[in-house]
């Protein structure tokens, strides 16, 4: 079966507040709506892992060179506006389905119930050599 | 049946002891219990387990040795040496394996993969699986232990004075690691917090007169007393105060109450006697000086900055919100960007009555923390904070700061 990665990314574009200033009851609705999918794709045996990454701001970025051997800088990443959040793996019979799927991330509540219309990157992962 | 997980220390003991040879002894006990898991269900347990262990590891190690030229004549050196060899397994083999698997050198995780498999009988697949790697990288992971630890010097033999401070050690983060490990679909994860307090309880069973280990235990069964209530149904933290008491473990809370008492006895105080002590202390009714007294002993065993963090809501508890700020000052600089500060102090903030600060601190404790539950907790609490005052919305501490 074909697996595929679902990205979602923080993206400033949509104008919506940090949630820590959402409405307590958007933000449960938030995070219900996206608990309720993944007990769904694990119930339908489609789920291979759900990888939550932790906030822009313990983000840091080496390249190698200097004085040091690396360069560390602190995220976020300079000009980005969009860092990615974290991701879901989905092992399904189709690019159709992984598409459903991401179609119900994208579709998550956002303040005042309104969906929040993430756009959430779907890619296969390539099979092995 | 038989319980594996018992059988694999004293098989492995067996099997150092004759043939001198940790590493090897421990792979060949390992494909012997996962012959043993096909075998057994089919054919029928043998009379006489142990015994088949041991001629099933003998065999497999006798096989790795034949391929082995190299090897050829110290398998012969050993058999000749010591015939009679693992015949009677002392009652501190278990103490002297742990002891190995918790060398020093090695690091508490890959301390604890050792462990549980080869104290724990864990297969490499669910040691794997507890820590969510590949079977693969386990594998590679505790071979690469064994052999920093023959590198070390270490061998299978009991110290003239066994220190168990860093068994203790890795037993207390493999319980701690169990409220932490990343959430996922994984089915088949093994429970550390269980693990920790099977081996631990054997560790006890072995040493009961040691203050330390008893605390350590009692400490372990505590926390796990409250598990049922910590997560609501949808996986959100509940703190201790908001929990729904009547959904501990009464059974846990006894035994670890009672362990705790008969440790007391012993003269010897330890840091994990205080922190049980200090988890018993939470278990009744709200007595926040006597909490403050044992942070204070604690800090004079432990100068640890997270003690002192810890510390400082107890302070504040008892001297008023602006003291615990104080305290929560002078520890600051020994945690930098730790998340844990800004909890502190948005907890202390809303005890103040300051909102607004308070919603502050827990939205940064949000984007600093490392642990998902943790992170939605905090999230939801700078919400709730931040949303106009409502007849619905709760204040986060419930207790009255003023003594």
């Amino acid at each position: 079966m074909p697996r595929f990665w679902l990205l979602t990314r923080y993206d400033e574009s949509l104008g919506v507040p940090p949630m820590t200033e959402w409405d307590p009851a958007d933000m449960e609705a938030h995070l219900a709506w996206l608990t309720t999918l993944n007990a769904e794709l694990v119930e339908s045996g489609e789920l291979v892992e759900v990888t939550a990454l932790v906030s822009p701001e313990l983000a840091k970025v080496v390249t190698a060179g200097g004085p040091a051997g690396v360069v560390v800088t602190d995220g976020p990443f300079g000009e980005a506006k969009e860092v990615l959040a974290g991701y879901q793996v989905v092992d399904v019979e189709s690019e159709e389905r992984a598409l459903e799927i991401a179609g119900r991330v994208s579709a998550a509540p956002g303040p005042g119930g309104v969906p929040l219309r993430q756009r959430i990157e779907v890619r296969q992962v390539m099979g092995p050599v | 049946m038989t319980d594996l997980g018992e059988l694999a220390p004293r098989t492995l003991a067996v099997l150092a002891r004759r043939h001198r040879d940790f590493a090897a002894a421990e792979d060949a006990v390992q494909e012997a219990l996962l012959a043993a898991a096909m075998a057994w269900p089919v054919d029928g347990e043998p009379d006489n387990p142990l015994g088949w262990l041991v001629r099933a590891a003998e065999r497999r190690m006798t096989d790795r040795y034949r391929a082995d030229r190299a090897r050829r004549n110290r398998e012969d050196a050993a058999a000749r040496l010591d015939p009679g060899a693992g015949a009677a397994p002392a009652a501190d083999d278990t103490l002297t394996l742990l002891l190995l698997c918790c060398h020093p050198v090695l690091t508490p995780a890959s301390a604890m993969a050792l462990t549980l498999r080869a104290v724990g009988g864990l297969s490499t697949a669910a040691v794997a699986a507890a820590f969510l790697v590949p079977e693969a990288t386990m594998a590679q992971r505790i071979s690469r232990a064994k052999a920093r630890i023959a590198a070390a010097g270490g061998r299978f033999a009991m110290p003239d004075r066994p220190d168990l401070v860093s068994v203790l050690h890795v037993l207390y983060v493999m319980f701690t690691e169990s409220h932490v490990t990343a959430a996922g679909p994984a089915l088949d994860r093994p429970d550390l917090a269980a693990e920790a307090i099977r081996l631990t309880r054997r560790v006890h069973a072995l040493r009961p007169d040691d203050p330390e280990i008893a605390g350590l235990l009692a400490l372990m069964l505590l926390t796990d007393a409250r598990r049922p209530a910590r997560t609501t149904a949808t996986g959100d933290l509940v703190e201790l105060h908001e929990q729904d008491r009547s959904l501990w473990d009464r059974g846990l809370m006894t035994e670890g109450l009672r362990l705790l008492i008969a440790a007391r006895t012993h003269g010897v105080v330890g840091v994990y006697q205080l922190q049980a002590a200090i988890a018993a202390v939470h278990a009744g009714p709200p007595d926040w000086p006597q909490v403050l007294s044992l942070y204070d002993l604690l800090l004079r065993l432990d100068d640890n900055p997270v003690v002192m963090l810890n510390r400082a809501v107890a302070v504040a508890m008892v001297h008023g919100p602006d003291a615990g700020l104080a305290e929560v000052d002078a520890v600051a600089t020994r945690l930098p960007r730790h998340f844990r500060v800004d909890v502190v102090r948005g907890h202390l903030h809303d005890m103040r009555g300051d909102r607004a600060a308070a919603a502050r601190h827990y939205a940064a404790a949000a984007a600093r923390t490392t642990n998902l539950a943790e992170q939605r907790h905090l999230t939801l609490r700078a919400a709730r904070l931040n949303a106009p005052r409502a007849g619905a919305v709760t204040r986060s501490t419930p207790w009255d700061p003023r003594p």
